[in-house]
């Protein structure tokens, strides 16, 4: 994975069918980066309407939350909707998973991304990274753990 | 994986309280898979007996679940009047007929003061019990309804059929 106190690297892709979402415009703002493998995985507490759940603890943190995976963002568009998600879900998909290898996390052997998070702070910098277990939904105790860290920290400087 | 907070008082217990294995799930009324979850439970809580106890805390995923809040406060209204258990099984048996008017025939079932029952379910009080509940499975690492804790370390396998049972079996046989 890419290290902590890198600079995220910046990208550019399609949230919806006529919007690109660009990680840059966000700064200001903490970002949770939430790679993921596919849409629509069987299970009603899946990862994303899971995080979903959870946005306002995020936010508390002025922390702003984005999905990714190589579904196209037709696919997104549906999933989103039926999961009533209230955070974009970005489309890595032409070419596909270049963002996913940007970030070290694309899974060749499946053609998907991997389970993976990153924690960048307000100024573009990876402050956590996550990558896990095969199989294993993450949760989101480890993103809350790192964005207390981050206000703690802020505090003492 | 730790559960956070560990299981007190505040928690609704079933079983031996004192009992040295200790299950925890983090549930959702109107999430099928707990459902499923919910007779292989009563399974293990039958076969050990009073060698465990059972805690059940709220992880409603309102925005898939419509009606998974106002269950979680019904069982916690319920639960004012001592009936917390009897609310908590009859919302799983009859699953499939969740909405406001099947928690309030079910309290009249119970037997529960109604009018009190109705004054309780509106108390902000209980809906903060339910978010204090769910943060804690945030924190605990919960990532999918139903979660399970044993002893206080989260359990990654399956929960299907008797595998969790036969997980305890195996890995805490010296109480048993």
């Amino acid at each position: 994975m890419l290290s902590i106190g890198t600079l995220a690297p910046d990208f550019s892709l399609y949230a919806t069918p006529d919007q690109e979402i660009r990680l840059k415009e966000f700064r200001g703002k903490k970002i949770i980066l939430a790679f993921y493998p596919a849409d629509w995985s069987p299970v009603c507490g899946d990862q994303m309407a899971l995080y979903n759940e959870m946005l306002k603890y995020f936010h508390k943190h002025n922390a702003e939350l984005i999905g990714i995976s190589v579904d196209g963002k037709w696919c997104h568009l549906s999933f989103s909707s039926d999961r009533k998600l209230h955070f974009p879900l970005l489309a890595d998909f032409e070419p596909k998973g270049a963002v996913a290898k940007t970030y070290e996390v694309y899974n060749e052997a499946t053609g998907e991304s991997k389970r993976a998070l990153y924690v960048i702070d307000e100024d573009g910098i990876i402050r956590w990274n996550y990558l896990s277990p095969v199989g294993i939904n993450p949760g989101a105790d480890g993103i809350l753990d790192a964005l207390e860290e981050m206000d703690r920290t802020k505090e003492i400087i | 994986m730790s559960l956070r907070p560990p299981i007190s008082d505040k928690d609704h217990i079933e079983g031996n309280v004192n009992a040295f294995i200790e299950l925890v799930e983090y549930g959702d009324y109107q999430c099928p898979y707990c459902g499923r979850a919910y007779p292989i439970v009563k399974g293990i809580q039958e076969i050990l007996g009073n060698k465990l106890k059972f805690v059940f805390r709220n992880f409603p995923l309102t925005s898939i679940h419509p009606h998974a809040m106002s269950a979680a406060i019904a069982t916690e209204a319920a639960a004012l009047q001592d009936k917390y258990w009897p609310m908590h099984d009859i919302i799983f048996e009859h699953q499939n007929q969740l909405n406001r008017n099947s928690l309030l025939k079910y309290a009249k079932d119970q037997e529960l003061d109604i009018n009190q029952f109705s004054i309780d379910i509106e108390r902000p009080e209980l809906h903060k019990k339910v978010e204090a509940d769910f943060e804690s499975g945030i924190r605990s690492g919960v990532n999918g309804t139903p979660t399970f804790f044993i002893n206080g370390e989260k359990y990654n396998n399956s929960w299907e059929e008797e595998d969790m049972l036969d997980f305890i079996m195996t890995n805490y046989s010296p109480s048993l």
